[in-house]
């Protein structure tokens, strides 16, 4: 389900299995918890969950370190995170990063990385990128049309 | 704007990653139920996002789902078992109150071991204090040692006097910085309100003057006693006068006289 795609969110923040598998179990259970309180008129589910996901990773490592990380991110983005610490051939999926990062192109790996593992605000990123709000949407939109393609969805 | 515009601005890929505001959102959401083919780009972006991050992810071992499965289980039934069984509750009041015994003792260990400290912190103080006490000691002690040994350094013997012949004394006195010592270790221990003076004198005209008192005489074991400097001396006495010392030496007391 959404537990491998909520892991590799958490992942690229925490940088480290077991913890990040920590706080996995942790979004899990809240998830279960507040399940009541999701509204779906209001978003999507996936949304909903990732952004659980994200706060408590968020919150589990919101040293002083973290924040200078948060920073200058520029450094680590979501691939660069994985190939950081594992060997690409124990990874299961059908399409594996490597995949990803040759296809893709840097910018599209950075405008994603911001946007979606780091959960920045289109105006944060825009800022980050010096580039204008307009230039970040329809940049990151034909980044995700890409990926469609490259991963055949219509 | 056409949907299809309105899907092109890349609006809806923000929505999934949530990065939008609430205010966005709900347009967005608007846009959704009334275009079916917002919603169904929307799913794709979805989709494509899922995977992509499901791709970018480490691989998640069985055992995980099990841990988060016994996690939500746990939760569930933890309350019922409390409830049930009466035993848990003696065993939950047991627990409190050995709790309780025990950070008792914790707490008299730790004031105890805080009153340690502080004996530990007295002492400390003391000995330091002694320290400094014969350093200080030995420094006058160098000095002393290199004024004795200065080659401009004479010694002088003040022999005893008409009715104090057993007393004698010695004075030291370095010609070149004009500085004096008395050693008094020939003296008797000087009578309740009285104290040694000491002397320089210029012997034509005879003219005396004060150059110190030999203070605390009892308290001083060395008897080494460093005095004013004596510009022009020519002889040393010491005699002994009330407390404080008196401007002209008292001759009747006059304990021992030495000449340079």
């Amino acid at each position: 389900m959404y537990a491998q795609s909520l892991f590799g969110v958490i992942h690229a923040f925490v940088k480290n299995k077991a913890q990040a598998e920590d706080v996995l179990q942790e979004v899990m259970v809240k998830i279960w918890q507040k399940i009541d309180t999701y509204d779906a008129s209001k978003g999507r589910f996936y949304t909903w969950i990732v952004n659980i996901a994200r706060n408590a990773a968020i919150d589990k490592y919101r040293s002083k370190a973290y924040k200078k990380e948060r920073e200058n991110l520029s450094t680590n983005n979501f691939v660069d995170v994985i190939e950081g610490s594992y060997n690409l051939g124990k990874l299961t999926n059908a399409i594996g990063i490597k995949a990803f990062k040759e296809k893709l192109k840097p910018k599209c790996i950075k405008i994603i990385d911001l946007l979606f593992y780091k959960g920045f605000t289109h105006k944060e990123a825009a800022e980050n990128l010096s580039i204008p709000l307009g230039t970040l949407k329809t940049r990151n939109r034909a980044c995700i049309n890409e990926l469609r393609t490259l991963l055949d969805i219509k | 704007m056409s949907t299809q515009e309105y899907i092109d601005s890349g609006i809806l890929e923000l929505y999934v990653y949530g990065s939008l505001s609430a205010e966005e959102e709900k347009e967005v959401n608007e846009m959704m139920t009334k275009h079916p083919e917002v919603k169904k780009e929307v799913e794709a972006i979805e989709e494509a996002i899922i995977r992509l991050s499901n791709s970018a992810s480490p691989y998640l071992p069985s055992v995980n789902y099990e841990r988060i499965k016994q996690n939500l289980f746990k939760k569930e039934t933890k309350v019922r078992e409390l409830s049930k069984t009466s035993a848990m509750t003696y065993i939950g009041w047991a627990a409190a109150i050995l709790l309780l015994i025990a950070s008792g003792v914790l707490y008299q260990q730790y004031n105890s071991t805080q009153n340690e400290i502080q004996v530990v912190n007295q002492e400390n103080e003391k000995l330091e204090k002694e320290n400094t006490h014969l350093e200080e000691v030995q420094d006058s002690y160098a000095t002393i040692m290199t004024f004795l040994s200065d080659e401009n350094t004479e010694i002088i013997k003040l022999d005893g006097q008409e009715n104090f012949s057993q007393a004698y004394a010695k004075a030291y006195y370095n010609k070149d910085s004009k500085e004096v010592m008395i050693d008094a270790k020939g003296l008797p221990k000087p009578p309740e309100g009285m104290v040694y003076q000491v002397w320089s004198l210029k012997l034509d005209p005879l003219t005396p003057t004060s150059v110190g008192l030999l203070e605390e005489f009892t308290d001083n074991d060395s008897k080494l006693f460093r005095v004013a400097q004596a510009p022009t001396a020519e002889a040393f006495g010491i005699t002994l006068e009330p407390a404080g010392g008196s401007k002209t030496p008292t001759l009747e007391k006059l304990y021992t006289l030495g000449k340079v």
